[in-house]
């Protein structure tokens, strides 16, 4: 078993025609992935990596009753492709591009509301369901089928805990990186509660970094809803404050949102924490031994 | 990306929120020339740098004389301002703002702001205007009142202006005005923060912003054109301007042990490793998920560009590049760049064994580690020379 996508998930690549769409799908069809078209305006009725291609996704959907897009069209033309998506029905839209303006996002989310569909990301690695499905970009061999649910706002460390559960023998259910940015789809809550709610995952390991609160709102909300072992590390404790490390979101900004107040969120709901990014997996492998 | 108080004020003005009336001055003749044509027997000279803090640091002083004026902007003119948010070495000041001075009779604090929680934008505000606001949220947060705003600004039920205690129903309408247009400038110009610290309530009756900050959202600067070109380099850290310019993330950190890291996430991480094991990073620095030979010696050129650096820390998890190629660019930077201290390499990925080797046998000061752990014990050990 697996969250939100599995072996009979079909899949269209919204940008498929560019470098990374190409790039990235490829690989994708390699995993196995069920990629079954791609969308790019004005190239419809053209084929690319043998797949057909749509110049709307509403096509795409009628044609190959697909019910996820992959997202890694150009930053300023993003924000119209996550609409477009939910305009047509897709059920969970995953968005790639990185870089897209905070403005854009908050109309995304006011809009999106309204529909009965999930987004993952902007500027994330994707989802991966081991063994069935990949949707992104992270590197499909170091995952391995198994118990662990693992959810991140960072592409590298997300690899960092699947390298680690897997070495441990773990595996993992899904991994789901919720992206980088301050405003985003998915979040660690959302991602709690399908992790919690699927029978083969045994514990979650929870990736955090500074900026926001969300991961003060996930301990609470670990606190009074979550039963399996949860394994929670942060990075930023030696970020300078008002400088952005990378991540759009990843800043401490009036004081807020330090990584030593996330941690201490964690503590007190009693969640397991590690303060080194090496002991994810073994501290998982402690706890559900 | 931030503007100059000078800039913001120029934007409150095409948007008719109240502005005192000021000319920025690269020179004391400019000043007291722009004195002169602002009249009046009072001004203000403001320091121009990327920074909150500069009265209590001398870069805002009030002149009653026009020699006033000439001899605060040449202290300030050249210098660098070192203020409690500037950081140790201080901006430059290459510009003065030269304003005519108002009658305050009451400070306010206003500012728009994206709020990540209700994903919508919040303006914040409150009646202890002219402080550091972190020090007002922090010792008295009940004096810090919030409204959220939705996709057009609304006056709500009981509009701002009677919560902040406004005298006159005129002022309460004249707050809900400069709210609306600040919103709309907000909007049209992709801003991340506009903040007003004071707002101040005149001895006449009106309001008017004092000060204005605006930030700017780097993502959006494809599509702000106009206001790209008020971006000013003198006010960026030189290593954090060349990094950005190759398409690196890069911040300056006090410590001696650089890092070299794949990924954001894993960057903050690797710093915060060193800091556990008890070193100091010099940097956090992301050369993204490429890691080509051209972008890891820009890396290099850059950490070494920081005097301070003693050891290198390279910690790289290939994805879907491989190992083997990653390590022949980590060899070719060395040698192209001169890296003379030790380096430790920490890879992970596809191929690894053959990168691992290929560092090993490339007859450079470059040590290869098993793990990330060991990787970080051994720079440490390197920056502070215990088996050298």
């Amino acid at each position: 078993m697996s969250i939100l996508v599995g072996n009979d998930t079909k899949v269209i690549c919204q940008g498929l025609t560019g470098k990374q769409g190409s790039f990235h799908t490829q690989h994708c069809l390699e995993y196995g992935t069920q990629v079954v078209a791609g969308v790019t305006p004005g190239k419809g009725g053209q084929e690319h990596l043998g797949l057909p291609i749509f110049s709307k996704v509403k096509e795409a959907v009628d044609k190959t009753n697909a019910t996820v897009s992959m997202i890694y069209v150009p930053a300023p033309f993003a924000a119209d492709a996550i609409l477009e998506a939910a305009d047509s029905g897709i059920e969970l839209i995953v968005c790639i591009t990185e870089g897209l303006p905070v403005l854009d996002m908050l109309k995304v989310k006011s809009r999106i509301r309204n529909y009965d569909c999930k987004l993952i990301g902007p500027n994330c690695p994707g989802i991966i369901t081991p063994g069935s499905c990949k949707i992104g970009i992270m590197p499909g061999f170091i995952h391995a089928p198994g118990s662990i649910g693992i959810i991140s706002r960072s592409g590298t460390l997300t690899y960092e805990a699947v390298f680690q559960t897997t070495n441990e023998g773990l595996g993992q259910t899904t991994c789901i990186g919720i992206g980088g940015d301050p405003i985003r789809g998915m979040n660690f809550i959302d991602c709690l509660e399908l992790f919690e709610s699927d029978p083969d995952t045994k514990g979650i390991i929870l990736v955090g970094e500074i900026g926001g609160t969300d991961e003060e709102a996930a301990a609470e909300f670990i606190k009074s809803n979550v039963t399996k072992p949860v394994v929670a590390y942060i990075a930023g404790v030696t970020a300078p404050p008002g400088k952005r490390m990378g991540h759009a979101g990843a800043i401490v900004s009036g004081g807020k949102g330090t990584a030593e107040e996330k941690f201490k969120a964690f503590e007190l709901a009693g969640v397991y924490t590690v303060k080194s990014p090496s002991d994810m997996g073994r501290a998982m492998a402690e706890l559900t031994k | 990306m931030n503007l100059h108080e000078f800039q913001s004020k120029q934007l409150f003005n095409q948007y008719e929120i109240p502005v005192p009336s000021g000319l920025v001055a690269k020179s004391p003749k400019e000043a007291v020339d722009a004195a002169k044509s602002l009249g009046g027997n009072l001004w203000v000279v403001k320091a121009q740098i990327h920074s909150g803090g500069r009265g209590k640091a001398g870069g805002v002083k009030l002149a009653e004389t026009l020699s006033e004026v000439n001899q605060f902007s040449k202290n300030m003119l050249g210098q660098r301002l070192v203020t409690s948010q500037s950081g140790s070495d201080g901006l430059p000041v290459e510009l003065v703002y030269i304003e005519e001075g108002s009658n305050i009779d009451r400070e306010l604090y206003l500012s728009l702001l994206v709020d990540r929680s209700s994903e919508g934008l919040i303006i914040m505000a409150s009646e202890a205007g002219g402080m550091d606001i972190e020090a007002v949220a922090a010792s008295a947060p009940e004096k810090i009142l919030t409204q959220h705003v939705n996709l057009n600004y609304a006056t709500p039920k009981e509009p701002l202006g009677l919560r902040l205690g406004l005298d006159r129903p005129s002022q309460v309408e004249e707050l809900e005005d400069i709210l609306f247009k600040l919103v709309e400038l907000f909007y049209k110009s992709d801003a991340s923060l506009i903040e007003i610290n004071p707002l101040i309530v005149t001895k006449e009756g009106h309001l008017m912003a004092l000060d204005a900050k605006i930030n700017i959202d780097d993502n959006a600067l494809f599509r702000q054109k106009s206001l790209l070109k008020l971006r000013d380099d003198s006010q960026e850290d030189d290593k954090e301007r060349a990094a950005r310019s190759h398409g690196l993330n890069y911040v300056s950190l006090d410590g001696n042990i650089a890092c070299m890291v794949n990924g954001a996430g894993l960057a903050m991480a690797t710093m915060d490793l060193i800091k556990l094991h008890g070193g100091e990073p010099a940097n956090f620095l992301d050369v993204g998920g490429g890691a080509t030979a051209e972008r890891v010696s820009e890396a290099f050129k850059i950490i070494l560009a920081n005097s301070n650096v003693e050891a290198i820390l390279v910690n790289i998890f290939g994805g879907i590049v491989r190992c083997d190629l990653i390590a022949e660019g980590i060899i070719t930077a060395v040698k192209e760049v001169g890296v003379s201290i030790p380096v430790t390499v920490r890879l992970e990925g596809t191929n690894v064994e053959k990168g691992r080797k290929l560092l090993k046998d490339s007859g450079l000061k470059i040590i290869a580690a098993e793990n990330l752990t060991n990787a970080t014990k051994k720079i440490i050990s390197l920056a502070n020379g215990d088996d050298q």
